[in-house]
């Protein structure tokens, strides 16, 4: 599991944000695109390719779209 | 002594409700044995069960355990079952997937439970002849049929079958005198929306958005139900009434 991958799977829930906008370090609750839908978007895909089931408080937790990478790598090792 | 005037009250019937191990169909078993009815109740945790029939008032209420989305289940409670004169059609789950994500296995679960169960209870209840002459039916919808948000889908669509299937049960019961309608509640504050997959924050600011800046409570909903299954509902069926504000 690989973070470039997981931010390219992050972004591409995105429509309009900017491609160039997402790191490891971005702060995706300021993000003007995100929304209760986009979050719901971010956590079935993260079922979709991790196979782990991310809660809406995981999201609200997470800073930075690494800070969500880890509760995935977290929940994956749990398993 | 003359008896205390209540057109609501519902002595002398009996009640089928599903999904009454959990908050609106719970609520509405103990509210039906508070104005008098024979409960059945019916859920597929049996602990859970048991907690609803401990709340319930007065004798006779039975309890028989079955999940509506088998076949074998839906034809062994209607075996066991007495007569009734009123069915709370109740049981439900959500799955919250935006469409792009919807899973055919969840899909599946959804409209199995909600919808589908509404269909087979429903034949299997009146083809053993289990519903009395006058009866009354209930289907417990949501505004979810009407108001679509983001990521409901597959409950949105399975709601709104249901409102529909309540009228069709309208038309072809009605000349046994059975009435149907369909319920459909705002949000209400049951373990349904405890793991609808809605944070705690989106919750308190989804509440802002009713005139009461509350959602309703299960009784609020069992009310509206026992209306449509007393007497005081003789003169309703085919219609769907919201409950929310
Ligand atoms: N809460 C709301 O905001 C809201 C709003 C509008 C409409 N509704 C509708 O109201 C109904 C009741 O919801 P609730 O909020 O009270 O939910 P709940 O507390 O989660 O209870 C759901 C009930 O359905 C039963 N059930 C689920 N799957 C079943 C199956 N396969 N076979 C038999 N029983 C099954 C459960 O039984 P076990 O626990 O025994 O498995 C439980 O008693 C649902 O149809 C729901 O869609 C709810």
């Amino acid at each position: 599991m690989e973070i470039e991958e997981f931010v390219e799977n992050f972004a591409g829930q995105f429509v309009d944000t900017d491609l160039n906008v997402f790191s490891k370090d971005t702060v995706f609750h300021e993000l003007d695109e995100y929304s209760s839908l986009i979050a719901l978007m971010v956590i079935s895909m993260i079922d979709e390719v991790y196979g782990v089931t991310v809660e809406y408080d995981d999201m609200a937790a997470a800073v930075t779209i690494e800070d969500l990478f880890n509760t995935v790598k977290r929940l994956k090792g749990e398993q | 002594m003359t008896e205390a005037y209540n057109p609501f009250s519902l002595a002398g019937k009996t009640v089928l409700v599903t999904g009454a191990s959990s908050g609106i169909g719970r609520a509405t078993a103990i509210e039906c044995s508070r104005l008098g009815a024979t409960v059945v109740a019916t859920g597929r945790d049996e602990a859970r069960l048991g907690e609803t029939m401990a709340a319930l008032t007065g004798k006779g209420h039975v309890s028989i355990q079955a999940d509506l989305t088998k076949a074998e289940d839906v034809s062994r409670l209607v075996q066991e079952m007495p007569q009734i004169d009123g069915l709370v059609c109740n049981a439900g789950i959500t799955r919250r997937r935006p469409i792009s994500f919807v899973k055919e296995d969840e899909l599946q679960e959804v409209f199995n439970t909600n919808t589908f169960a509404c269909f087979t209870l429903t034949k299997a209840i009146m083809k053993a002849r289990k519903m009395n002459r006058g009866g009354s039916m209930v289907f417990v919808s949501s505004m979810a049929a009407r108001q679509v948000t983001p990521g409901n889908a597959m409950y949105a669509a399975s709601k709104a079958a249901v409102e529909s299937f309540a009228r069709s049960c309208a038309l072809e019961y009605a000349p046994m005198q059975i009435r149907s309608n369909a319920i459909l509640p705002g949000m209400v504050e049951t373990p349904m929306n405890n793991e609808g997959g809605l944070s705690a924050e989106a919750i308190e600011r989804d509440k802002q958005n009713y005139l009461m800046k509350r959602y309703g409570k299960p009784e609020e909903i069992a009310w509206g139900i026992i209306y449509l299954l007393s007497d005081a509902g003789a003169w309703s069926s085919g219609t769907s009434m919201e409950i929310t504000c």
